[in-house]
């Protein structure tokens, strides 16, 4: 199977019903993105394939065939949503945060709170009640 | 009393700022470690063979697999120290010998290279099958009891002009940490190491040394990043981290056991459900005269943190309420369903939610305004809390009120609400930091700090779990020794290289270990003697600094008696929760909820209001969506497609504010924080829908429960 | 994951007419295409299928177009292209306030209304909007095309007409009169399972069609008869005798009955005038 991942060119060999979630974990060892429930409920395995959000943990690798996929671990450590988060409290455990900023990047720059609210509908996060979440995304 | 500015620092430090994250940026860039993302070299995996009956006995055990297929059995015969999981009675094993007392009880543990073939092998187990107890009201095996009295319970009644009764109720609430429970362990020299996500690694080491009889040199607990905890990973990590030291103690290689979300659920503890019998004397000008309250508490199979949830749960039953003649008696029950533990606010949540609708209820029968009613009772300084302990200047109950009701202009939107689909309610409430009475005393937590050739090193054994430990720990020594907090490193939290500070819970990691800190500070300065910590260690090497706990005078509590002050301090607060009803869906949603929380002092105003935030989150969801179903003694949901938490759209605008009233002995003033804010949002939503005209008093005000109640009233 | 993923075969066809041969040829084979669905049960280890034919890279069952006034949606369309699709926002906006709900972004973005209407469930948020249409599922295999109108697509619970050497490749939805309505009602306000999800058309001969209420979608014939000629309070009272919901994990009968009763009222106001 042949597709990108952070801009650079994978080829790997694995059983196409795999999940993108394990590829990414186990083969290019990108463990930046998280599982929290195996069922496309929490969104802590958010990645962007083809700058769509989707759910790592319910997407066979044969579907990454031909596509760009972007992990956090893309986004170089030093994005502004990251500084943000960090500057906010837009993390707090962590555990989500790989997932959240992967879903606000289709957001675009200054999304209104509604966006954003809709907008990250699919992630879940414990800890913080989303205020921090919002300012972190309004201000990156 | 002050509302705290999130902007500047009253002494020009760093205590008081919300200074970046310490470790925002790993878990920004996700580069923070959880134990899923760690592997060693011929690290194997493993699996719990579970009970799927209630209770009953074990006839015979068959596998599908056979010894030369690569897989690593273990059983309650391999446990080389004692099958017990160390905690408070000593009653609940690793893996059952004969007799199972819950759904999900570990019976034997499998490990195996490929994961495939571990998850593919077949294990069959014939039980002789018991009658279960499910129903608390119906258990006679009784875990622990309390008793709280004060005055002349029978004359107040007979003072009162009124009595009002009522019975409350709440269920159980998962946890929903989104990392899921998970360990490595691995042997080394004849010792043990386990890694893994946690909140108390001494609770654990002390764990791992009875099963695996080790001495204290032998076992070394390492915390990953940990992704959420909230009480679900207190005790728990004992058992899952003896399963896999279990595994790893028999065969030798480093093993992974991690639970996947539906294992986690449907296993692991859960908040204890109880039931809140409420009676109350007053006369008509609103005075309360008689507080009697019985409390009956769902233990679950094993004892495991029972007592003290049922004791906390006592102590605030009454809420934040003046009264001379107080009874307060409680009992929790075993029931054959998986043990219930240790989450966030611990007792509180369920007993001020049925003080909170209770006093809404009082007032309604006066026909008195119910705000009215609790100014005319709330504690103040000077009072006696139920216990006979007298509050100082500290405690703020009337402050956060009367801040509430200014910010939300309640009455007036109260009274403008009615005959529409909006509602709004309030809850008054309290929080006791830090262990009760002399339970930090026996926990005898110590913390050190450590010069380093780049500043000092913070070696503390309570750990990071998303609430901003390392920073507000960090904050507080960097400002007593005036230096910046770059020059600060927060120690791994290893029990091989930190001490024991105590446990991650109770709202005690600010308040109690981080003033330990404070004093280690203190004293570290004093030996600089105006040296910078860099310039001492060039010139005289290193140097070491650590403090024991220290008990507040005034702590003076009686576990027989249950008499004297509980806890140092409260942190108090007042919610008010807005909420829209659909009357098509009998759907309730929350509009706004605002937070008003006097905490001691802010010392980092962002993570204090995440705490608050967050906190208030999870009460949104315990008032509303989170319904464990139970069939058969287990969880009949445990998915996160069944079992739901509150998303974006289910969150409500918090708004925060922030009060400080500081505490003599808390670390720059501070109170414990942690736990507060869970205690209010679920009796603020329900009063709430009070207002709407309908009559709530059980949790999860589902939809279901509404239309029950809806269409009743009509 | 509870499903060894070693033990699953996903067969790549070349084009949608090498996919049917397989389908007519290969025995026990099952499409794949968002997964939204099927990827859940593999985790949950429930999933009795082991052969798969992927079908998400075939592009001539994507695509939305209106050819002689008819609105045609390709199988594999996912709910953010028919929220993206001015065609649908202005022809079949129910079908775009269903995609809303169904479940967060991510959801959006893999979940094919093809997909949806296969997996069969009744609580499928998309099915009481294709039903109140009078959709028309194009099934394809490699004999050619067949028509089968929505009310007759379905045969039983998770059971529907099509045959196992067949796909769905498209929907056809005629020109609608009168004003459209939806409405979910969910476990809680976003990425939910629908305790009761309802689609109704307000002309001269009303339509209602609502899921979770019975082990399939329904039309209401008799509450549209009703709706058409007598009182909304009849009509609501034939609404409760024509549905068959159950007690489940997520919800009750009663309240089922009760809401459902309510949506239609609210429905007939919200659509008045």
């Amino acid at each position: 199977m042949r597709f990108k991942v952070n801009g650079s060119d994978v080829e790997i060999d694995a059983h196409p019903m795999r999940r993108l979630l394990d590829v990414l974990r186990e083969d290019l060892l990108l463990t930046g993105t998280k599982e929290g429930c195996g069922e496309g409920e929490c969104g802590a395995c958010t990645v962007l394939i083809d700058g769509a959000a989707v759910c790592a943990c319910i997407v066979p690798v044969a579907h990454a065939e031909g596509a760009e996929i972007t992990t956090i671990e893309g986004l170089g450590g030093d994005h502004p949503l990251q500084r943000s988060f960090t500057m906010c409290g837009g993390a707090q455990c962590g555990i989500c945060t790989p997932g959240m900023i992967m879903a606000a990047l289709p957001l675009g720059s200054k999304p209104s709170i509604d966006e954003i609210r809709t907008g990250l509908a699919g992630n879940l996060c414990r800890c913080t009640g989303y205020e921090a979440i919002y300012r972190a995304i309004q201000e990156a | 009393m002050s509302t705290q500015s999130p902007s500047v620092a009253a002494n020009g430090g760093v205590v008081g700022s919300s200074t970046p994250r310490v470790d925002g940026m790993a878990k920004a860039a996700g580069t923070a470690r959880y134990v899923d993302d760690i592997t060693f070299p011929d690290m194997i995996y493993g699996r719990t063979i579970r009970s799927t009956i209630a209770r009953g006995r074990i006839r015979n055990i068959q596998f599908d697999f056979g010894p030369d297929d690569g897989f690593v059995v273990v059983d309650y015969r391999d446990i080389p120290g004692i099958n017990v999981v160390t905690l408070i009675e000593d009653d609940q094993p690793y893996l059952v010998e004969r007799e199972v007392r819950h759904m999900a009880e570990p019976i034997l543990l499998l490990a195996h290279a490929d994961r495939e073939r571990l998850l593919a092998a077949q294990v069959t187990i014939d039980y002789e099958v018991d009658e279960a107890v499910l129903d608390a009201s119906l258990s006679t095996d009784v875990m622990d009891t309390v008793h709280i009295e004060r005055g002349d319970i029978d004359a107040g009644f007979a003072e009162a002009d009124v009595i009002v009764e009522g019975e409350y109720t709440t269920g159980h609430q998962e946890q929903l940490y989104i990392e899921p429970n998970g360990m490595i362990a691995m042997c080394a020299d004849n010792g043990i190491t386990v890694i893994g996500s946690l909140q108390c690694p001494f609770y654990m080491d002390r764990a791992l040394r009875a099963v695996l009889g080790l001495s204290r040199d032998k076992v070394r607990v390492i915390q990953a990043e940990t992704g959420g905890g909230f009480g679900g990973k207190e005790e728990y990590p004992s058992m899952i981290g003896g399963h896999a030291a279990l595994l790893a103690w028999k065969c030798r290689k480093p093993v992974k056991l991690i639970y996947d979300r539906v294992e986690d659920m449907l296993a692991t503890t859960k908040r204890h459900p109880f039931r809140i019998r409420h009676r109350t004397g007053v006369k008509r000008d609103g005075r309360i005269t008689a507080i009697d309250i019985d409390i009956l508490v769902d233990g679950g199979a094993y004892v495991t943190l029972t007592p003290v949830v049922l004791s906390r749960g006592a102590i605030h039953a009454a809420g934040p309420y003046r009264c001379d003649n107080v009874r307060v008696s409680g009992r929790a029950v075993m029931t054959n369903t998986p043990p219930n533990g240790a989450f966030r606010g611990f007792g509180a949540p369920q007993t001020l939610f049925a003080a909170e609708v209770h006093m809404e209820r009082i007032a309604e029968t006066l026909g008195m305004d119910s705000v009215t009613l609790r100014e005319v009772n709330l504690l103040l300084p000077g009072d006696a809390t139920i216990t006979g302990g007298t509050l100082g200047a500290d405690a703020s109950a009337a402050e956060v009120l009367a801040e509430a009701l200014k910010r939300t202009d309640f009455r007036t939107r109260r009274d403008a609400m009615k005959g529409t689909n909006r509602g709004i309610g309030l809850a008054l409430f309290f929080h006791g930091s830090g262990f009760t009475g002399a339970g930090e005393t026996k926990l005898a937590s110590r913390a050190a700090l450590e010069l380093t050739a780049g500043g000092v090193r913070i070696l503390s054994g309570t750990v990071e779990i998303g609430q901003g430990m390392r920073t507000v720990h960090s904050q507080i020594v960097a400002d007593v020794l005036g230096i910046p907090m770059d020059d600060v490193e927060y120690a791994e939290a290893d029990t091989l290289h930190v001490p024991d500070s105590g446990p991650t819970v109770a709202s005690r990691t600010s308040m109690v270990v981080g003033g330990i800190l404070e004093r280690c500070a203190r004293e570290l300065l004093e030996k600089l003697g105006g040296l910078s910590p860099q310039e001492y260690f060039a010139r005289n090497g290193a140097l070491t600094v650590s403090k024991h706990y220290e008990a507040p005078p005034h702590l003076d509590f009686d576990e027989k008696t249950y008499r004297g002050h509980a806890y140092g301090t409260y942190a108090w607060a007042c919610d008010v929760a807005e909420v829209e009803y659909d009357p098509d869906t009998y759907t309730v949603r929350t509009v706004n909820l605002t937070a008003v929380q006097e905490i001691g002092r802010a010392l980092h105003p962002v993570l204090a209001a995440g705490q608050i935030e967050g906190g208030t989150a999870q009460g949104v969801g315990y008032a509303l969506l989170e319904n464990v179903v139970m069939r058969d003694g287990a969880m009949a949901n445990a998915s996160l497609t069944n079992y739901i938490i509150p998303t974006t759209l289910d969150t409500p605008r918090i708004d925060t504010v922030i009060l400080e009233n500081p505490y003599a002995y808390g670390p720059f003033g501070a109170k414990g924080i942690g736990e507060l804010p869970i205690d209010g949002p679920a009796p603020a939503i329900v009063n709430a829908i009070r207002h709407l005209g309908i009559d709530i008093r059980a949790l999860p005000a589902t939809p279901e429960r509404i239309m029950e109640a809806a269409c009743a009233s009509k | 994951m509870r499903t060894g993923i070693s033990g699953l075969e996903l067969i790549e066809p070349g084009s949608v007419r090498q996919a049917l041969q397989l389908l007519r040829d290969e025995p026990d084979l099952t499409p794949l295409a968002g997964c939204t669905d099927l990827y859940v049960l593999l985790n949950f280890g429930t999933l009795a299928q082991k052969r798969f034919v992927n079908l998400w890279g075939l592009p001539e069952l994507r695509g939305i177009s209106v050819v002689d006034d008819m609105l045609r949606i390709g199988a594999l369309t996912t709910f953010a292209d028919i929220m993206a699709s001015t065609d649908v926002q202005q022809r079949l906006p129910m079908l775009v306030a269903a995609a809303r709900e169904v479940g967060g972004v991510q959801i959006q973005n893999r979940g094919t209304l093809g997909g949806n209407v296969a997996n069969g469930s009744p609580a499928g948020d998309s099915l009481p909007v294709l039903a109140a249409a009078d959709a028309v599922v194009v099934l394809r295999s490699v004999d050619g095309e067949r028509r089968v109108a929505f009310s007759a697509f379905y045969t039983g619970y998770r059971q529907s007409v099509m045959r196992p050497d067949e796909i769905i490749s498209a929907f056809e939805v005629p020109a609608l009169e009168g004003t459209q309505w939806f409405r979910k009602v969910g476990t809680r306000a976003a990425q939910a399972i629908s305790k009761i999800v309802m689609a109704g058309v307000r002309a001269p001969a009303p339509r209602v069609a609502i899921g979770s209420v019975a082990p399939t979608v329904m039309r209401l014939p008799r509450t549209e008869l009703i709706l058409a000629n007598g009182s909304i309070d009849d009509a609501a009272r034939m609404l409760e005798e024509e549905i068959r919901p159950i007690d489940d994990i997520r919800s009750t009968a009663e309240y089922r009955r009760r809401v459902s009763s309510n949506l239609l009222r609210r429905f007939w106001t919200d659509t008045s005038g």
